[in-house]
């Protein structure tokens, strides 16, 4: 085999083990968040019940990403990865939602 | 972008391994393929689901009143239990994946298993929410109370006033086609993880080795966020 | 084996180039060793005779269409057949040719090699992308033979979902899972091209071959998956009447082109992008220069896919969606055309002072160039709100994207079928029939398309299986290129065949390129080197091989 460059710096980083005990917490975490986002739906916040449901849903999903999935020690690119798939996903929503905000749609009332 | 290269002054047991690959060089570039690969697998799905949140986010926006009438039609408390035996299952699926990184086999299988367990509750739970809701479909007459889309729907069975019950239908399609969709991920999931948890049950993972519990936990990390999305979007829609 | 060294120029003198001892091609003979490989350049030649296969029936039905349209009456076939021929043309050609074509051949094939690895990151999954086409096509087929489609290969709602009465459900499994093979190619190739590169070979080192299909390969795994879905809803809907496009049920029609167009924009840029880096390639070596400006030619490759997915809503400006939204989807089409430019400038100026030579992939680079531009530009028209109205679902819409991808994406296949066929099976295909072919598809193409640019902007609508009287002469000369087009394709089956038999070997670099494919022998030895490279060079570097010709 030819001579190769030496690993980077930081190749060992994916060997980190996560201690079993951050798992147990976040596990608490999510349970307490699942909690949270069926008590506050039982109030009406009238525009906001959207939001903030969408806001507890990201931060449970959040801990699930950066800690169970390791996205908090994985290389860069994971995160590049997952950004653009959201990225995206955000593009497809917005943009066909700009279609709908800006014609009268449904056309029938009720 | 300057990305690594192909680094081969890794330990020689890495660039002889039984489970390397012929194509690449060693242990480490294997690992990092695989994991890349399995989150771009993971972007693509989080794109699939997206028609559906996409379609989701239109028609709730069209027919906010038909999505909380329709929402107060799923049961919050089976939803709620459902979603905390979800994460539990993500709890023990991590906990594989330690015990793998840990070198411990018989965890290993012991937590793949409690997963697939937890797993399969929360499937036979979400089989009797449909079978509850399929049921009234089944008979002949009309106003018969079937939330099913189709010829069958009942748009009075919603309570609603006006043309809010024919738009349920609508919020049924959706959450049939969500939560099916996210039950078809599982059921492809379980036998995946039953089988990594024989390869472990026979030893073949070290901890400078098991890709592929690591790899089968973030698709099933990425089933569960997609319920952690669905369960609020489905069950907790409030409004008149 | 260092790129810094020279290999000996192969002149006159030299003895002249032999088969190499072994190869990927004698590495096996038996049926098993071929349809259970996972060695990448048996995936590519799989391919290569599955995507001709389709080309030939989609081409099939394209010549039914002109026939039918020799005559204005429609006389030749019912309404109801013809719109099933140019569906199945339209689905064929898109999801079974264009899609896979350079990426699924020539991306499988070279990619590994010009990156100095010995494979794919997932050889596997390579040829599970390969049985997916071949099961996504035989279902479609299937569906095409028994009752046939007649939605238009873009399946609008509520036609589709409701009233139509063909094959849809069965159509649509079939382009499902066609999809999955495009999305697991896609995702190789991304891991392939972070991870697997050689010592040296950073990120702004890679041919721009790479680079396209790297950006390709973002599109396929990011937009694929929508439309994917988007088919499981039109399957759900036909199936179990759910009613997300009915408007009966509540549902918007128009919501299903939002999801369709999302992926089916972005898709033509999976079909041109690749048969871009292919211009790149044959462009410097016929032109003994490097490309000009390779950074900027690389980044507008990334370009192109990012904005290519702001902008699918420019198909849908006279649904009856909301003008203001169309407006904003017009403008972001006039940025997207912005980084097409940046690449035929930067071709342009590689040309400038180079030393050309005429061989046939250079011919077909020419063909795109001119091609290409016109069909880019005749894109803005349609852009254009006001224009649009005039000119949508006219044909010169269709003028418009066949001259991108036949003019366009099929020149660029073709160019590459030619400029690698001696890598790809160590023989040399004769030179004089090439060229030949070359102009003959040239000239038979505008003969089809151009006049219908014409037909287009005196209004002829597409997709009418007749029209008025007096578009009778543009429409006969239309079919008279497509006659001189199909029989200008035949020629390459025929001599690149016959090539095969002849077996003249071509040596490891016939054409005198530069790139990590031309240090190794033609065929390439299944572990694509012998010794694995290590780069310390530039891309493009002609000036160390000098300006001699290497052909002999």
């Amino acid at each position: 085999m030819q001579p190769l460059s030496e690993p980077p710096a930081g190749a060992q980083a994916e060997r980190h083990v996560v201690p079993w005990t951050v798992y147990a917490l976040i596990f608490l975490a999510l349970c307490l968040l699942t909690a949270t986002t069926v008590i506050v739906a039982h109030f009406d916040f009238g525009p906001y019940n959207l939001i903030v449901a969408l806001g507890v849903a990201i931060a449970k999903a959040s801990l699930v990403v950066l800690y169970f999935m390791h996205a908090r020690y994985s290389p860069r690119l994971t995160g590049v990865v997952i950004a653009a798939a959201i990225a995206f996903f955000v593009i497809l929503v917005f943009l066909t939602w700009t279609d709908y905000y800006s014609r009268p749609w449904p056309l029938t009332t009720g | 972008m300057s990305e690594a290269v192909v680094a081969s002054s890794a330990p020689a047991q890495t660039r002889h391994h039984a489970a390397l690959q012929h194509h690449f060089v060693d242990l480490q570039q294997q690992q990092e393929a695989a994991s890349l690969g399995m989150w771009v697998f993971i972007a693509q799905e989080i794109l699939f689901f997206g028609g559906l949140f996409a379609a989701y986010a239109i028609y709730r926006h069209a027919y906010p009143e038909a999505f909380a009438l329709g929402s107060h039609h799923l049961n919050r408390t089976i939803g709620t239990a459902n979603t905390l035996v979800l994460i539990g299952s993500s709890l023990t699926m991590a906990l594989a994946v330690h015990a793998a990184a840990t070198g411990r086999r018989q965890a290993i299988v012991g937590f793949l298993l409690a997963t697939v367990l937890l797993g399969g509750v929360f499937l036979g739970v979400k089989y009797f929410e449909y079978a509850e809701k399929i049921a009234p479909c089944l008979g002949d007459q009309e106003h018969a109370g079937c939330l099913v889309p189709g010829a069958n729907f009942d748009p009075h069975a919603v309570h609603a006033e006006g043309a809010a019950g024919q738009q349920a239908q609508i919020f049924f399609s959706l959450y049939f086609g969500m939560t099916g969709l996210h039950a078809l991920h599982m059921i492809v999931g379980i036998p995946i993880i039953l089988t990594i948890a024989a390869m472990a049950w026979r030893g073949r993972f070290t901890p400078e080795y098991h890709t592929p519990v690591e790899m089968v936990g973030l698709y099933w990390h990425f089933v569960d966020i997609i319920w952690i999305f669905l369960f609020p979007l489905l069950y907790l829609v409030t409004g008149q | 084996m260092n790129t810094d060294v020279m290999p000996p120029m192969t002149t006159p003198q030299s003895p002249p180039p032999a088969f190499p001892a072994d190869s990927y091609l004698s590495a096996g003979w038996s049926l098993r060793s071929w349809l259970l490989t996972k060695d990448h350049k048996r995936i590519a030649i799989l391919y290569l005779l599955s995507i001709s296969a389709m080309f030939v029936l989609g081409a099939v039905y394209a010549a039914i269409i002109r026939w039918n349209l020799l005559v204005p009456d429609g006389s030749h076939m019912s309404a109801d057949a013809y719109n099933k021929t140019f569906t199945a043309h339209g689905v064929i050609m898109v999801f079974f040719f264009l899609i896979p074509s350079i990426p699924a051949v020539f991306g499988n094939f070279l990619i590994p090699i010009m990156i100095g690895a010995r494979d794919l990151a997932f050889p596997r999954i390579n040829l599970l992308s390969w049985y997916l086409y071949v099961i996504g096509a035989g279902f479609t087929l299937y569906a095409l033979f028994t009752g046939g489609l007649d939605t238009g290969w873009t399946f609008y709602t509520p036609y589709s979902t409701v009233f139509a009465q063909s094959n849809v459900e069965l159509a649509a499994i079939g382009i499902f899972i066609a999809g999955f093979s495009s999305i697991l190619t896609g995702l190789n190739f991304i891991v392939t091209i972070h991870k697997m590169r050689a010592p040296g070979l950073t990120w702004f080192r890679l041919p721009l071959f790479v680079w396209a299909h790297y950006a390709t390969a973002l599109i396929q795994v990011l937009g694929t998956p929508v439309i994917a879905i988007t088919i499981v809803l039109v399957a759900l809907e036909r199936i179990f009447h759910f009613g997300f496009f009915d408007p009966n049920r509540g549902g918007d029609p128009i919501l299903f082109q939002h999801l369709f167009w999302f992926y089916s924009h972005p898709a033509v840029y999976i079909m041109i992008l690749p048969s871009m880096g292919v211009i790149s390639e044959v462009i410097s070596t016929f032109s003994r220069k490097r490309v000009f400006g390779y950074s900027f030619v690389a980044m507008s490759s990334l370009a192109i896919a990012a904005i290519g997915f702001l902008v699918w809503a420019h198909h849908m400006f006279v649904t009856g969606m909301a003008v203001y939204s169309a407006m904003v989807f017009s403008a972001l089409t006039y940025l997207v055309a912005i980084p097409s430019a940046i690449k035929t400038f930067n071709w342009t100026a590689t040309l400038y002072k180079g030393s050309i030579s005429w061989d046939t992939p250079m011919i077909y680079v020419f063909c795109f160039l001119g091609l290409f531009l016109i069909g880019g530009l005749t894109g803005l028209f349609l852009g254009n709100l006001g224009t649009d109205v005039h000119l949508t679902d006219t044909y010169f819409v269709v003028a418009h994207f066949h001259y991108i991808m036949v003019g366009g994406a099929i020149m660029g296949y073709l160019g590459a079928l030619h400029f690698w066929w001696p890598k790809m099976f160590g023989v040399r295909y004769p030179e004089a029939w090439g060229r030949l072919s070359a102009v003959l598809v040239f000239v038979g193409f505008n003969l089809t398309f151009f006049p219908q640019f014409l037909l287009g902007y005196m209004g002829m609508p597409r997709r009418y299986h007749v029209y008025p009287d007096e578009f009778q002469v543009l429409n006969v000369l239309s079919s008279a290129g497509a006659t001189v087009l199909g029989f200008a394709y035949l020629f390459p089956a025929f001599y690149l065949l016959f090539s095969l038999l002849k077996r003249q070997p071509a040596g490891d670099n016939p054409w005198g390129a530069t790139g990590l494919e031309w240090r190794t022998s033609s065929p390439p030895p299944t572990e694509n080197f012998h010794e694995m490279p290590v780069v310390s060079g530039e891309p493009y570097d002609y000036s160390k091989l000098g300006k001699e010709a290497v052909l002999v």
